[in-house]
């Protein structure tokens, strides 16, 4: 539980952070919260010679809501996820889900920027921020782009962002209608066995839109389209739901490991996404 | 004349003796980080270790090369078998009669075995010169089934003579260990065989850890001056480390000195000698300075002793009525690559021959075959005395089972079945003398707090509305009815090594009347420094608060066991009792000499003797103390000092009714712990509150092993727990309220009457737990489902039964 050695540095603008980044490429990494990074490199599972520490870098982090847009810099902890009174107003499913992550000791360092960039189909980000439609702005050599959410997970620990990329911000439209972050974990401080985010509008008595992701059921997250077009345009009912869970378990692919073989992991899936439709609808 | 205030109840309060809800001493430093524990020793010019293990469970090591490790600025040593073959220590005996590799010699035999012992100037050089040490392997046919070990030709033990007895008699098979049976297998398999109704079951008890906080590790420093060893280290039984370190190396034992620090938490995983102790003492041999070794997280639940890995296959008969006629038990015990289990020697399946429980059965037999498979030693006894956590589990399961074939409630046939007040001292048919209990009483006392009739309505109502699908919920309700087995023990039939299970205490009254008393045992969490000093505050008159307790360092504390098997209250606080009465029947002597009275004139009262009906006239503690050093009295040594070796009459059987109540999400297989209530009988109760600690503590040990700890292996013999991700350890979230109650029946042979009691809960709690989980499912079919519970397999039985359908 001793990581290799590595070099450590502390820039304090981006510029600075990306010519090491440029540099060093696929050899250096940001460090952000660190905990995710830094278990995998005590493990000796990452390697990292040069260690770029992103805490003094200016203009990362902060909540804004405006313009029915929220923004939330890359180095905004999950504990002020949580106790941001102005981001529960505009989308209260972040800090439901961001009180769901880990424990209070790692939510006062993991980054929401950290859990997005990271790419382990285990965070519990990634798939929220899918079901919002977010898009993450990254900054490189070439200057600033956006990436949607949907498109940025390629595979385990790969996503779009380029070596020599930084994630600086998250930004995604005020959610409307109801919304609920469900998820199974086997105790505090774990990974989710299955987790839903679910956004849903309901108008007269009928779902006029609806969005749904999945959390460690794949090797990244699920947003699962036809799970919510199965909602859409309907009251809900047993049969809607059915559907949604059908088209929801046609877009997963889970394995076994020790939260349970592929069977329980699908039982738990569609039990977990039928609780956060039950409960995103009695909100909406 | 002298003035008598404060009164006797005010001066009962000073004292903080027996019964007294004392606040634990050692907390003051605990709360805050003032502990000191293995990894605070720091020495000039330490150096420090870590090990290159395997990464496979079976294969043959073809060549080992240091070079490149060597290389590296800042690295010392690298230390493999072949550099501890001359001092005879690549191999070392275990505490169970069989020996163990040091360093891996040849052939490795579990993932994570130590294979080469890296020593450099610091902790960080040392791990990266474990990744420069080359180790080349060829890999061997994997076996982590003890059943399939059994038929296998695989051999794994190429150091044994396949033909010879192992430590506890004839082997039958290479990869056998020993058979142990007990009890009367013919006469059993008789009643079997005529009994009106018979149950059996497979039980598994799966293999877990005990993960203590504070993981292994020590700190040896060889003075080649003096000639004088000290190491210091996580040792639950120091003494018995020096008399072990003494007789591999070869130094004479007044030359070593072991010091128990601080021990963040033990639960049986410090009792045995791991490689890295010996490693570390050879290397400050061969270097000259200081080595520490420091264990992570996942080499502890790697390589470290695992407790439990039990198949338990059981029989029990009854009458129609359902008083049980015979139990027949066999075990298949896992015991990993090498026989490291922590038991007395004659026992070894520990006191498994308690598996009747608190049964009245009059025929019983009990067989254990030992096994070798690709896993890690250990077999301690996790938060229990060797093995009662399996014997309890079985009987308690046994039982539950037995109330399905008979279809009767499973409290009342525990009822009918208990062993009566009156029996007791109880032989058992396994072999064992219970001391004392009332089991009637307590069971009738659970059930009436918990208002057992009124659950299991509920309880049915619930079934009704699941059949009527109003509820996706299950109720289960667990009980469990434990008798331990604590205090090993007397010595003619329990030794560890050879060295008789005795304990003891040396006390020593300071002039001005306060005291330190030392013992042969070592706290790693348990509060000794407070529960003794009130023991002693009791025995001696003098206050707890002016008594130090002080345990661990062999140079000064006098020869002991060490604290394991719940058996520091029993064995060593017996003997601090009956040194305080030494040193009371002196000052006894003092006092009459000073009120010019004959001895026989005066009683102990308090903290004082007084003259029998003369109450004004006394001698307070404190003063009997200055007389004893500043008063030359005729015919008295001077000085007050006393030392006690107690070996018990006989070990003592503490119990407890404990009742669950959990309501399981069918298909989440989520359970949530709606109530537990815990009855203890532990005897007299020296501090209640740190009991109901210990309670507590145990408890939610239990709640992990019944709802998920464990350590896993793949078919290749790749542990698949090694993290705290896996391995469950419960935090308060996952902890539920306890309600804990009492019922006091003293030990009859112990000087104080108590019993001990901080495994016991541990011991009675996971099959209580584990009976909620399945009588959750009865009335849909479920006889047994095996631990641990966690929300797949739990899944998977409400799955097997259909209800997902
Ligand atoms: C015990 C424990 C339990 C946990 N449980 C959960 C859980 O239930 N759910 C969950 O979602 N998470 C969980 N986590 C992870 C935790 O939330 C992490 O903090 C989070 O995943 C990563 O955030 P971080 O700021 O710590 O990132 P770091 O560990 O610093 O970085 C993670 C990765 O992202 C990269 N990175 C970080 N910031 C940027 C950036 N701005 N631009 C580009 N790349 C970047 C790093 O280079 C690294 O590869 C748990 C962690 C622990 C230790």
């Amino acid at each position: 539980m001793i990581p290799a050695k590595f070099e450590y540095y502390r820039p304090t603008d981006l510029a600075g952070v990306i010519s090491i980044l440029e540099e060093h490429g696929d050899d250096a990494r940001v460090v952000a919260g660190g905990h995710s990074l830094i278990p995998m490199m005590k493990l000796r599972m990452a390697d990292v010679p040069h260690l770029i520490d992103i805490q003094d870098v200016e203009g990362l982090s902060g909540i804004s809501v405006s313009d029915g847009t929220v923004t939330i810099g890359a180095m905004t902890t999950q504990a002020e996820l949580i106790d941001s009174a102005d981001l529960t107003a505009a989308a209260p499913i972040l800090r439901e889900a961001a009180l769901q992550i880990a424990d209070p000791q790692v939510r006062y360092m993991g980054t929401i920027g950290g859990n997005v960039a990271n790419g382990d189909p285990g965070n519990d980000m990634p798939g929220l921020m899918q079901c919002l439609d977010a898009s993450f702005t990254l900054f490189g050599p070439d200057g600033e782009r956006k990436v949607p959410a949907r498109d940025f997970y390629e595979a385990a620990y790969m996503t779009e962002r380029e070596d020599e990329e930084i994630l600086t911000a998250i930004s995604f439209a005020v959610p409307n209608g109801g919304y609920a972050y469900e998820k199974q974990k086997r105790k505090i401080g774990d990974y989710a066995t299955a987790a839903a985010a679910v956004q849903l509008v309901m108008e007269g008595g009928n779902c006029t839109f609806a969005s749904i992701a999945m959390t460690n059921l794949s090797d990244t997250p699920i947003w699962s389209e036809a799970a919510a077009d199965a909602l859409t345009g309907t009251s809900l009912d047993g049969a809607a739901v059915d559907a949604a869970v059908e088209a929801m378990l046609g877009d997963i692919d889970p394995t076994e490991d020790n939260r349970g073989p592929i069977e329980f992991k699908r039982h738990a899936a569609a039990t977990i996404l039928r609780r956060a439709i039950a409960r995103a609808a009695s909100r909406a | 004349m002298n003035d008598l205030t404060p009164d006797r109840d005010e001066r009962v309060a000073n004292l903080k003796g027996m019964g007294c809800s004392r606040k634990r001493v050692e907390d003051v430093r605990f709360t805050q980080g003032k502990g000191n524990y293995v990894d605070d020793v720091k020495l000039p010019g330490m150096l420090h270790s870590d090990f290159v293990r395997s990464p496979y469970a079976h294969a043959r090591i073809k060549s080992i090369n240091i070079d490149a490790a060597m290389a590296l600025d800042g690295v010392v040593a690298v230390l493999t078998a072949k550099d501890l073959e001359p001092l005879g220590l690549h191999w070392m005996p275990t505490l169970a009669g069989d020996k163990q590799m040091v360093l891996a010699d040849g052939k490795v035999l579990f993932q994570g075995q130590e294979v080469a012992f890296v020593v450099a100037k610091d902790r960080y050089i040392a791990a990266d010169a474990v990744e420069l040490v080359e180790v080349e392997y060829e890999e061997l046919p994997v076996i982590v089934d003890p059943f399939k070990s059994l038929e296998s030709d695989v051999v794994l033990r190429e150091d044994l003579d396949p033909t010879a007895d192992g430590a506890h008699g004839p082997r039958k098979h290479h990869n056998h260990i020993f058979t142990w049976e007990v009890g009367d297998e013919k006469a059993t398999n008789e009643v079997l065989d005529e009994a009106e109704v018979v149950a059996e079951d497979m039980f598994y008890y799966h293999r877990t850890h005990p993960c203590p906080l504070e993981t292994c590790g020590s700190v040896a420093s060889m003075d080649k001056v003096n000639g004088k060893l000290t190491l210091w280290g996580t040792f639950q039984a120091p003494h018995v480390v020096r008399t072990v370190a003494s007789l591999l190396s070869g130094i004479e034992e007044h030359n070593i000195r072991v010091i128990s620090p601080d021990i963040g938490g033990g639960f049986g995983n410090k009792v045995g000698v791991y490689p890295g102790y010996v490693c570390s003492i050879v290397a400050s041999i061969v270097t000259g300075k200081p080595v520490k070794w420091i264990e992570d997280r996942m080499e502890n639940l790697m390589s470290t002793a695992f407790a439990r890995d039990y198949w338990m296959k059981g029989k029990i008969s009854a009458t129609k009525e359902g008083k049980i006629t015979s139990v027949h038990c066999h075990v298949t015990a896992d015991h990993g690559a090498f026989d490291a289990c922590a038991d007395p020697t004659k026992f070894p399946a520990g006191f498994m021959n308690i598996c009747t429980g608190s049964y009245d059965i009059p025929v019983a037999y009990l067989g254990v075959d030992g096994v070798y498979t690709n896993k890690a030693p250990g077999g301690v006894s996790y938060r229990c005395s060797f093995r009662v956590t399996e014997a309890v589990y079985f009987i308690e399961r046994m039982i539950e089972v037995l109330a399905i074939e008979l279809n009767m409630d499973p409290a009342e046939l525990r009822r009918i079945n208990f062993i009566k007040k009156e029996q007791f001292p109880y032989k058992a048919a396994l072999g064992w003398e219970y001391d004392s209990g009332d089991y009637h009483t307590a069971w009738d006392k659970a059930l009436k707090a918990v208002d057992y009739d009124g659950l299991r309505a509920e309880q049915a109502q619930r079934v009704e509305d699941f059949k009527a699908g109003k509820t996706r919920k299950l109720m289960g309700i667990g009980l469990s009815f434990f008798t331990e087995i604590v205090g090993a023990g007397p010595v003619k039939n329990c030794d560890i090594l050879g060295m008789g299970m005795f304990d003891s205490c040396e006390i020593r009254i300071h002039p001005t009347g306060s005291a330190i008393a030392r013992l042969g045992t070592i706290s790693q969490g348990q509060g000794h420094a407070t529960t003794f000093a009130q023991i002693l505050a009791s025995e001696i008159g003098i206050s707890a608060d002016s008594i130090t307790i002080e345990e661990g360092d062999t140079d000064t504390a006098p020869y002991g066991l060490g604290t394991y098997g719940s058996r520091s209250t029993p064995v060593a606080g017996a003997a601090t009792a009956m040194a305080g009465r030494k040193i009371r029947a002196k000052a006894q002597m003092i006092a009459a000499y000073l009120l010019e009275v004959h001895d026989d004139d005066v009683e102990f009262d308090v903290d004082r003797f007084v003259v029998k009906g003369a109450p004004e006239r006394f001698k307070t503690m404190k003063e009997i103390a200055y007389a004893a050093y500043n008063q030359a009295i005729p015919g008295v040594e001077p000085g007050l000092e006393a030392v006690s070796y107690y070996d018990p009459p006989n070990m003592t059987y503490p119990f407890g009714a404990y009742v669950c109540v959990m309501d399981i999400d069918v298909d989440t297989g989520v359970p949530d712990i709606r109530r537990f209530y815990a009855l203890d009988d532990c005897g007299t109760r020296i501090n209640p509150m740190v009991i109901e600690g210990q309670v507590h503590g145990g408890l939610t040990e239990a709640l992990a092993v019944a709802l998920g700890q464990e350590i896993a292996y793949d078919d290749m013999g790749n542990v698949k727990t090694g993290t705290l991700m896996d391995f469950f350890l419960p935090t308060a979230w996952e902890t539920p309220n306890y309600e804990t109650d009492y019922t006091v029946t003293p030990s009859p042979h112990h000087p104080i009457g108590a019993k001990g009691v901080g495994e016991s809960p541990h011991v009675g709690g996971v099959p209580c737990f584990s009976n909620a989980v399945n009588d959750a499912f009865k009335a849909f079919g479920l006889r047994h489902t095996q631990m641990p519970h966690d929300h797949w397999r739990i899944w998977k039985t409400a799955n097997g039964l259909g209800l997902h359908d």
